[in-house]
């Protein structure tokens, strides 16, 4: 996974609530197998016409948002489905942090496992950096000192756990730190086998697969 | 001994391996589901990475979303995209030693109408899938919940997840529900109060004598849409009704070990003075039957309400929000939903394509037939549930009355295969999500129940239907 530890770029205004993971990446994007190469499916029911022509009043097709590597909405950005289709198609598009007032849980844990930073803040916060946001003025999001800072010093605290933000710091594979704790999970699943016995060795017991049709 | 817990702190607390400093625990998982859509990466991962499958007899995988609901359909779909993620679900399953419904299986369906189904999920288990209505599981009394593909290759490699605990939330509806009015109309009802964010950090236990009153069926419909209100899961505590639906299906435990399953499901109740972060509490003698309006499922109002007006509506993002959804949705203010003509309906979907679903659509077209202008479909959620159907007589009362009668499948619901509305199309639906676009670009979704639907098709507008006859 890609590090995150700050950036500084031009920030997308999306001015919404509810912006879902149907909108981000609609279906036609779910039928991709790799986790690459997605930017075009990123709002692309917004972004282009049926003949996939550019429309031009949809944010991401103006300039210098085009460019941009922050999204700032309103509440519960990335409700609804759990497709990771979504960050996929945001960082390949350049999206390294979201910024709004409130997140879906799904879609905000996602984000973290592909090196993208959610940051909540206040409404007034979010109100400030909306307004640098249409004016085309960089906005810059730093991990380390946990901060969203603006063009004029204004500087918004913001909350990330420790160990997401220990993961983005450093890049760290998910999978690879869990698999230090091996022995633990061997430890606790031979326990668990004892009190759960139907649960292990699963088959249809006592019966064949469904017949054939 | 210690402080009282609640259900979802049972099951939580008794699947920790590991927590680390800040609270985040390694969670074992018991049951993962994959279907074709978000596994294929995971697949592509592992084995770049050269990691094995830690349990594969833990894992079910089925293919559902982007499949044709035609008669006759093979992994040879028409769709090149679909033919690709069909081919490999089944390719990557087979490398990997893990269990695979294909077309050729009876067993074949809806993933979230598969796993209780085939008694996959039991009470007190962990169960993730890489599908936001995994929630479904919940109404077993299982801690259920939606997964993206990075954690279904977590869950493949190591048999747990890096999780945080969730608040607890309690929705309690007391009292019996009227007459005419369903699981699906009361989950609207409480989305419709709670607010599709209004649950969000949150497990949400289902209590109170109107959920407790519900079939299997009707608990799985209403967890199914505890997402909808933002929730992670959204569960009810395990009694006689579950133990009843469990026993005998192929993966239940056996005989043997039955007495003491039941004893470990037992333990999973929260206990009395146990304490919830959030409480909401509905009256069930005042729920109606609900139809959605606009373009989240919060939006949603009784069938003889009237599309509410912008104008009175005082927070400036929320009337923005409401004036696109009824552009979206080409509805008025004050429009009354009864007034509302459609082009399509859809009976399907994990929330709504279970037998009862299919017997209750039956009961209300007996007779009758679908209106002229509507096109109307029935998918039921699984090769098993359409055979059920089809024995019987429901299938024959259906197609009779002009529904046409398919293969499982998500189907309309999410429009990823060839089911799905054209531009401007309007559908009363079964299913989840009244999103922009969901059921096909530009199309328009109102969400209700199978009853509603089916009665919606013959009418070829929205009635009510406690005035039925």
């Amino acid at each position: 996974m890609e590090k995150f530890v700050q950036i500084t770029g031009y920030a997308a205004p999306m001015p919404m609530n509810n912006i879902n993971t149907d909108m981000i990446t609609p279906k036609q994007v779910m039928k991709a197998v790799s986790r690459k190469g997605l930017s075009w499916g990123l709002f692309c029911e917004y972004r282009f016409d049926d003949q996939g022509n550019e429309n031009p009043d949809f944010v991401l097709n103006k300039e210098p948002w085009r460019r941009a590597s922050i999204v700032v909405a309103l509440e519960n950005w990335g409700c609804g489905s759990s497709r990771e289709h979504a960050p996929w198609a945001m960082l390949d598009f350049g999206i390294r942090s979201v910024i709004a007032i409130s997140f879906a849980d799904i879609h905000y844990n996602n984000c973290f496992k592909n090196g993208i930073l959610p940051v909540a803040l206040k409404p007034d916060e979010v109100a400030r950096v909306m307004k640098d946001a249409e004016a085309g003025k960089p906005v810059t999001v730093d991990l380390p000192s946990q901060t969203v800072r603006l063009e004029d010093g204004a500087a918004f605290p913001f909350h990330v756990d420790p160990f997401r933000k220990d993961c983005l710091l450093n890049g760290f594979d998910d999978i690879a730190l869990t698999m230090l704790e091996s022995d633990k999970i061997d430890a606790y699943e031979s326990a668990y086998r004892k009190k759960v016995p139907w649960l292990f060795d699963r088959r249809p017991a006592g019966r064949e697969p469904a017949p054939f049709r | 001994m210690g402080r009282p817990n609640t259900l979802y702190d049972k099951i939580w607390d008794s699947h920790v391996v590991h927590q680390y400093e800040d609270g985040t625990c390694v969670l074992y998982i018991d049951q993962h589901l994959i279907h074709e859509i978000t596994s294929p990466q995971a697949f592509e991962g592992l084995r770049m990475a050269g990691r094995k499958v830690r349990r594969a007899e833990a894992t079910l995988a089925v293919a559902d979303h982007d499949v044709p609901t035609t008669s006759g359909r093979s992994d040879d779909c028409d769709d090149p995209e679909a033919r690709l993620q069909l081919q490999l679900i089944r390719q990557n399953t087979r490398e990997f030693g893990v269990e695979y419904f294909g077309f050729e299986d009876v067993r074949q369906g809806i993933v979230h109408v598969v796993g209780p189904e085939q008694g996959l999920t039991q009470p007190g288990m962990t169960v993730v899938c890489g599908d936001s209505h995994t929630a479904t599981h919940g109404a077993f009394g299982a801690l259920a919940f939606g997964i993206c593909t990075s954690e279904v290759e977590h869950v493949l490699a190591t048999q747990t997840l890096l999780q945080r605990r969730s608040k607890n939330m309690r929705i309690s509806v007391e009292g019996e529900l009227p007459l005419g009015v369903t699981a699906k109309d009361l989950v609207l009802a409480v989305i419709g109060k709670v607010g599709t964010a209004g649950a969000t950090g949150h497990v949400i236990e289902f209590a109170g004598s109107a959920f407790r009153g519900l079939s299997m069926e009707g608990r799985m419909t209403v967890s199914n849409m505890a997402i909808e209100a933002g929730a992670r899961a959204g569960l009810f505590a395990p009694d006689e009704k579950t133990y009843a639906y469990l026993k005998g299906r192929p993966y239940a435990p056996p005989a043997a070990m039955w007495q003491k399953a039941v004893d470990h499901w037992e333990s999973f109740r929260s206990d009395p003075d146990a304490v919830y972060e959030s409480e909401v509490t509905l009256a069930a003698a005042a729920i109606e039957p609900m139809v959605t309006w606009g373009t989240s499922p919060e939006d949603v109002i009784s069938v003889n309400a009237a599309v509410p007006d912008p104008d009175k509506v005082a927070v400036e993002s929320k009337r923005n929000a409401m004036l696109q959804a009824l552009a979206y949705m080409d509805l008025k203010p004050g429009q009354k939903v009864t007034d509302i003509k459609l082009d399509k309906v859809f009976i399907g979907s994990c929330t709504n394509s279970r037998i009862e679903d299919l017997r209750e659509a039956a009961r209300v077209v007996q007779g009758k037939k679908v209106a002229s202008h509507i096109s109307a479909l029935v998918v039921p959620g699984s090769g098993l549930v359409k055979a059920q159907a089809e024995q019987e007589g429901i299938a024959d009362i259906l197609i009779q009355a002009g529904f046409e009668w398919r293969e499982a499948g998500c189907s309309m619901c999410i429009g990823m295969n060839p089911d799905r509305l054209r531009p401007g199309e309007r559908c009363a639906s079964t299913s989840n999500r009244n999103f922009e676009g969901r059921q096909g670009p530009k199309g328009r979704t109102h969400l209700v129940s199978p009853a509603m639907a089916a009665a919606a098709a013959v009418a070829g507008h929205f009635v009510d239907i406690r005035t039925w006859a």
